[in-house]
């Protein structure tokens, strides 16, 4: 799971070193946290957080292995 | 990234060496040159040879493929892409059994990912792509469902000659319920709202 949303940030920033992603598991869901570079905020985010909504969609559609709800949360 | 410097008593010459080396065309590199060269007194005095940077190009289209494959296969689904360039316009086509997963309800998760890659695509791009992402035929089927769908909501709004709102599309799937009743004298299309939830309105012609 967190390798999909590197590969998926990655390709959209200029900044790919920068890219953070932490995960923090709660009773009922999987909180993954997602940071990037200063000027690539707006890449990850998109005009009315579009960019943001299809990398949930896709994330969310991935099935995961406990079966827990799964939240990204970005910057 | 492949990238070699080469050298040669003019550029050209330079650039052609650099061609043999990385054995390919010149469409397909970045040409930077480091040094003109100097032909130098009647050939024989301070002449210099000139030096060229060559950097092969990346090929994007088959990059955003291997994108796809990394994604999928991180989703846990096994399958293949067949990839078409027609002139500006590439279409991934996805194959496989778990093909569902990625398609998701209406097809927002193939549209999410369509997105995406169209963006990936672009992003180091000199010229603009069009991506269509196809799933097993799934843009077809949905082609036929809107058409159909599109033929009875202008008959409901012909019936009750009244305006029929449809629910919110993407813009290439209202572009086919637009097309499909151009033709009708009967009935008009329009759009209407703001993305995402921009939506079709047929109103009856009076």
């Amino acid at each position: 799971m967190k390798a999909l949303i590197e590969t998926i940030v990655t390709s959209l920033v200029d900044h790919p070193e920068d890219i953070v992603v932490t995960e923090t598991e709660e009773n009922e869901k999987v909180v993954y946290h997602l940071s990037v570079n200063q000027e690539d905020v707006g890449k990850v985010i998109g005009k009315n957080g579009r960019i943001a909504k299809a990398i949930r969609t896709v994330v969310y559609a991935a099935k995961t292995d406990s079966g827990k709800r799964i939240y990204l949360d970005i910057m | 990234m492949r990238e070699i410097t080469a050298s040669g008593q003019t550029v050209e010459e330079a650039v052609q060496s650099a061609l043999e080396q990385l054995n390919t065309t010149r469409d397909q590199i970045e040409i930077n040159v480091i040094d003109e060269g100097k032909k130098g007194l009647l050939g024989l005095f301070g002449s210099k040879r000139a030096f060229v940077k060559v950097t092969m190009k990346k090929d994007l289209v088959q990059e955003t493929e291997n994108f796809i494959k990394d994604i999928t296969q991180q989703m846990n689904v096994e399958i293949d892409v067949i990839t078409k360039v027609e002139g500006k316009h590439v279409t991934y086509e996805l194959q496989g059994d778990n093909i569902a997963v990625l398609i998701g309800k209406r097809g927002q998760t193939l549209n999410a990912l369509q997105y995406l890659v169209n963006l990936a695509l672009n992003k180091d791009s000199d010229q603009f792509y069009s991506v269509t992402l196809d799933a097993e035929g799934y843009r077809g089927r949905r082609k036929e469902t809107l058409e159909s769908l599109a033929e009875k909501m202008a008959a409901k709004s012909i019936r009750l000659n009244k305006k029929v709102a449809l629910e919110p599309m993407p813009a290439f799937e209202r572009k086919i319920i637009h097309s499909a009743l151009q033709k009708r004298k009967d009935v008009s299309t329009s759009s209407h709202g703001v993305e995402p939830h921009r939506h079709i309105v047929i109103q009856p012609e009076t």
